[in-house]
């Protein structure tokens, strides 16, 4: 005998259970992600005349500057690597993570007027961001591989690849992961306290002073070592540097602690999103 | 008959007017220092909590309040009433766009809205680009929608647009495609705002058209929000009236609308006493409108219908009519006419009369304005629908010939034969 609640399919209640993130519901929505990505990459590129080609340009010069700036001027160490390649395999890896986490902390805001007029559920936004800005973070890998090759073919520089390289998926995903974790706490807050808008610029700036983009965990005095490692950027990062160019200070465990990390940050951005989504355009 | 697939229990939705209260992390890391140290919020005497208690405060308003209805599979559910009267917050909670602060709403089968046009069309993606985005918002597989592709360029006629980006569509090419989408999802429940008012007369027919097929065709449920009483009328098998947030009335759609209009449109008798009109026709006076029922109070179609103008003239006009038109309440224009004109002396006082003639209307509700005319060419001024009046049946004529309600907008004496 099916109960009277069972034969409702679709039940709107004021408050909902925390946990209840009906996770089904997002993966039954799940072309959308790949229909919104589309979307984004095609609106973004469909009228401009170099496309593609900004992609290329922002990181060259980021990577003349800090090249300038950190090596030349300050004379940081990059791990005994070319500072081109050093800084790219940081700004690229780097990139992905503050593009995603910039767009996804303003998912509210940036989709009020679709929000506003049609349900399905809101977190598709958000996944969908971090998967199109994999089209640019690609596009940029591209050029970064293409340094590696030019510097171990023509010149005798010390770059080799190692098996760490082989967890590059895994480094994406978990980058990607924490940028979607953070970036949906912030815009379920930003809802509720627009002034945290303001932070979210030069926070993203300040934490990449505090992850190894523009230096090595190597060259971090012992006495801040701690803090560097409890950042769960920084193993990603290093990993990843360990990989293709052959130097990186890093550990399975460092690892592992970034993983368990993003878990929870992202069960606790689901769960506060999840609060906010049912209401927020009661407040926006 | 059929199984209730939405049921809507004691549903309430308040918001919050203004600002009123903490909008800043600063004011609650304020408030929480306070209460750290065992004082009181500074902040939350401006009204933070969401205090249902607080309802009579007026910080807050219920848009809509303890609304209940359920509607039955298959039906077309009218939503009509006022602005403001709570029809568009309904329709929010229904499609999931907010929660409700009070109350559950239980469905079955997927629900798919059209609150605006065009939702969730990208300007920059082509028409058939954004088929794919819309459909799969309101979440349709894509296989599903490559499938009903050709139906739905084919409903929305817009064929020869479909690979040009929508931003360079008209208005009704864009709620053309969007309506399409929608109506080809076959959700089990189709919730449908004022978004028709955008196609020309053409589309208006064939959505309508559309969405009477998918209720009674497929057994699928509209719920239907207007001001046009016309396709309301003609659509609609029940009509909820909404008033100030809760359910006026929910049942037959021609009383709903009755209702409507009658909360509408003033009583059966205006009096304009000592009123000017306008400006530029300070030499006329209003002095009442009105229509005299009969000693019952109700006209029926055998009854003749007389309806009085009386004006006061503070000067002489060579020529003055008034000319009078009238409507039903789903908004067909029936007739206009005119009284003959007449010279107009200083300080007259004129009653101009009409006399609809029995068995000429049929059952319904009518409403009147009127011009006020000189020199049978220049309308000095325009009333608004002031005069209201219902015809019932007359039901000793009827009772002979016909059990039911008469159809169609006229009750002629229409002669007839049997040979």
């Amino acid at each position: 005998m099916i109960s009277e609640e069972e034969k409702w399919s679709l039940v709107i209640e004021p408050r909902e259970k925390w946990w209840n993130l009906r996770l089904n519901e997002i993966w039954s929505y799940r072309e959308l992600v790949f229909i919104f990505v589309r979307r984004d990459i095609v609106a973004v590129y469909k009228q401009t005349i170099l496309g593609p080609l900004w992609f290329f340009l922002a990181p060259i010069f980021t990577v003349i500057a800090y090249n300038f700036v950190f090596g030349s001027i300050a004379g940081m160490s990059t791990d005994g690597i070319p500072g081109p390649v050093f800084y790219l395999s940081g700004t690229t890896l780097w990139g992905y993570f503050s593009t995603c986490f910039t767009a996804t902390s303003n998912t509210f805001t940036d989709n009020a007027a679709i929000f506003g007029k049609v349900y399905f559920p809101r977190m598709i936004a958000p996944i969908a961001t971090v998967v199109s800005t994999l089209f640019k973070f690609g596009v940029q890998l591209l050029m970064f591989f293409f340094l590696i090759a030019y510097y171990m073919i023509f010149t005798d520089a010390n770059i080799h690849i190692t098996n760490w390289a082989w967890m590059f998926p895994v480094l994406v995903i978990m980058m990607g992961g924490l940028a979607l974790g953070v970036g949906i706490i912030l815009s379920a807050m930003t809802t509720k306290y627009r002034d945290l808008k303001n932070f979210i610029g030069f926070g993203v700036t300040l934490l990449m002073y505090v992850s190894p983009v523009i230096y090595p965990v190597s060259a971090v005095p012992d006495a801040y070592k701690w803090f560097i490692k409890y950042n769960p950027i920084s193993p990603i990062i290093e990993a990843f540097r360990l990989g293709f160019t052959g130097v990186g200070t890093v550990s399975p465990i460092d690892l592992a602690y970034s993983g368990a990390f993003i878990v929870v940050i992202l069960a606790i951005g689901m769960a506060l999103f999840h609060r906010v989504e049912r209401t927020f355009m009661d407040t926006v | 008959m059929s199984e209730t697939i939405i049921s809507v229990e004691n549903l309430s939705k308040q918001y919050r007017l203004g600002m009123v209260g903490s909008g800043t992390l600063r004011e609650d890391l304020i408030g929480l220092w306070y209460k750290a140290r065992g004082k009181e919020d500074p902040y939350l005497q401006l009204g933070e909590t969401n205090d249902r208690s607080t309802k009579g405060s007026s910080d807050y308003v219920w848009a809509i309040k303890d609304v209940n209805f359920e509607v039955k599979q298959g039906e077309v559910l009218g939503i009509i009433g006022k602005n403001g009267a709570g029809k568009s917050t309904l329709l929010k909670l229904l499609s999931r766009v907010t929660a409700p602060t009070t109350g559950t709403i239980k469905a079955k089968g997927r629900i798919a809205s059209l609150l605006e046009v065009g939702t969730g069309f990208h300007p920059e993606l082509t028409g058939k680009e954004n088929v794919y985005l819309n459909g799969a918002i309101m979440g349709m597989k894509k296989s599903e929608i490559t499938r009903k592709m050709d139906e739905i360029i084919d409903f929305a006629g817009v064929e020869r647009y479909i690979d040009t980006p929508v931003k360079r569509y008209s208005s009704g090419m864009y709620v053309r495609l969007a309506f399409a989408v929608a109506a080809h999802l076959e959700p089990e429940i189709l919730i449908v705002d004022e978004v028709l008012a955008v196609g020309d007369a053409e589309f208006q027919k064939k959505a309508i058209g559309k969405m009477e097929d998918v209720s009674a065709g497929q057994g699928r449920t509209v719920l239907f929000v207007s001001h046009n009483m016309k396709a309301v009328s003609s659509m609609c098998t029940r009509t909820i009236l909404m008033s100030k947030g809760t359910v006026a009335f929910n049942g037959n759609t021609d009383e709903a609308i009755d209702r409507y209009l009658g909360e509408e449109s003033s009583g059966n008798d205006v009096h304009f006493n000592d009123v000017n009109p306008s400006e530029n026709t300070s030499s006329i006076l209003f002095n009442y409108a009105k229509i005299t029922p009969p000693k019952n109070g109700v006209f029926k179609t055998t009854d003749k219908v007389p309806i009085e103008v009386s004006l006061s003239f503070t000067e002489p006009l060579a020529a003055f009519h008034v000319n009078m038109h009238v409507w039903t309440a789903s908004e067909i224009h029936l007739f206009e006419v005119s009284t003959e004109a007449v010279p107009i002396l200083k300080g007259d006082k004129k009653t101009f009369s009409f006399f609809i003639p029995e068995w000429t209307l049929n059952t319904n509700q009518y409403i009147c304005k009127f011009n006020f005319v000189i020199n049978r060419s220049k309308v000095v001024f325009s009333t608004s629908r002031i005069l209201k009046f219902s015809i019932i049946e007359d039901v000793e004529e009827n009772n002979l010939l016909w059990y039911g309600k008469k159809h169609g907008i006229l009750n002629l004496k229409i002669g007839t034969t049997v040979s």
